[in-house]
């Protein structure tokens, strides 16, 4: 793994490694480098499966944290390179050049993240929403779901929640005085 | 998806001899009449034929078998010989053209409200509904979701909730008991309660579902 770290170090500048195992490596490269990256691993050290492509909404630090899992059928290895791109822009160069499936992802994150891939095909067409969402892009975490579910799908009253020890307690020592 | 134009509108499909058939798919494929309320709900007191027909039915319920959410694993034990529901007259029919009870077994998504919906009126009439688990009642776990249903009964005429996350299979039959109980005293009248409360209904389902793209009643 060390040997592939250092062969990608040639040409790509690695911000920060993170061992998970000796086969699990996540590595974070900057935005602009981030496709280089990728083709280098998958046509120099055959990490030529992409396992999957997510993103995390680092809504504090107002980042999106892009993961692109990639995977070495041969020898058993994955890698995953994380790329940090702005939460305003909120733009990634597209990867479906590298592999077609990738699209696919691509659409999901555009249309839960709200983060564009400009020349991924099909990118703007509804996927998983399809049933005429007009919302923001629901898994940002500033979509406050609770709210939107009670303006949307009528709530019944009555609800309410208990803290599962302060019940327990309450319901098998009724004799203890809990405060 | 398709839009709504393209799906409904006038087409010419070729017939099996080579001939053209023009076909309308809102006249020929759906029925876009209102429902109507039966005679038997407007009565005042149920005939002695009225009060046969409910005996029957009680003694007839056949579900959709149709599973929206976890609730549908519950079914399995129901129908097999653990629990055995056909011993009570009760069955498992494949299309909703044969069935009379929609059992919406859990949570339902927007795109499993749609199918719900259309399901429930490809069914004929008397027909009813029985909500299963928490998620039909309030929402359940679910209750904060950007894209399930909070309470059934507000899309659909519900007869009876089954509590519980999800209702194991002998309150399933004590529902099922229940709902029978309704059906002898004649109060069964799901149905008639969605042809009476139509636009109601109707109203509700097109807040959420905002591409709407089929007929408005479609049997």
């Amino acid at each position: 793994m060390q040997q592939i770290l250092d062969a990608l170090k040639q040409s790509v500048m690695i911000e920060d490694v993170r061992k998970q195992r000796d086969d699990l490596v996540f590595i974070t490269v900057s935005e602009a480098q981030a496709v280089s990256a990728i083709t280098h691993l998958r046509d120099r050290a055959n990490f030529t499966h992409l396992v999957i492509l997510t993103a995390v909404d680092w809504l504090e630090e107002g980042l999106f944290q892009l993961t692109y899992l990639l995977n070495n059928p041969a020898e058993k290895k994955d890698i995953g390179v994380r790329v940090m791109i702005d939460r305003e822009k909120a733009q990634m160069e597209s990867i479906h050049h590298l592999w077609p499936a990738a699209a696919t992802y691509q659409r999901e994150l555009r249309e839960m993240f709200g983060i564009s891939f400009p020349g991924s095909p099909r990118l703007n067409e509804t996927f998983i929403l399809d049933e005429g969402w007009d919302g923001p892009p629901p898994y940002r975490r500033d979509f406050d779901t609770l709210k939107y579910s009670e303006e949307t799908y009528f709530p019944r009253p009555g609800r309410s929640t208990n803290d599962p020890a302060e019940y327990m307690k309450s319901m098998l020592y009724p004799e203890v005085d809990n405060d | 998806m398709r839009s709504n134009d393209d799906f409904l509108s006038k087409k010419i499909v070729p017939g099996v001899e080579g001939d053209e058939i023009e076909v309308d798919p809102i006249r020929d494929y759906y029925c876009d009449a209102v429902p109507q309320v039966s005679r038997e709900y407007k009565r005042a007191y149920p005939s002695i034929i009225d009060r046969f027909k409910n005996w029957a039915r009680s003694e007839s319920i056949w579900i959709l078998a149709y599973g929206s959410g976890c609730g549908a694993i519950e079914m399995r034990p129901l129908m097999t010989p653990k629990y055995d529901a056909y011993q009570y007259g009760i069955q498992w029919r494949p299309t909703p053209r044969q069935a009379n009870l929609l059992m919406v077994s859990g949570y339902l998504s927007l795109k499993t409200l749609r199918i719900v919906i259309r399901a429930y009126e490809q069914m004929p009439s008397p027909k009813y509904v029985m909500g299963l688990g928490s998620c039909t009642i309030n929402g359940g776990m679910y209750y904060d979701s950007y894209n399930t249903i909070n309470r059934l009964d507000y899309y659909l005429p519900v007869d009876v909730y089954v509590a519980g996350c999800m209702p194991r299979p002998e309150s399933l039959l004590d529902g099922l008991e229940l709902l029978k109980k309704l059906i002898r005293e004649g109060k069964g009248h799901g149905a008639d309660i969605y042809a009476e409360k139509f636009e109601w209904y109707k109203a509700n389902q097109k807040k959420i579902l905002k591409s709407w793209n089929m007929p408005d009643y479609s049997w």
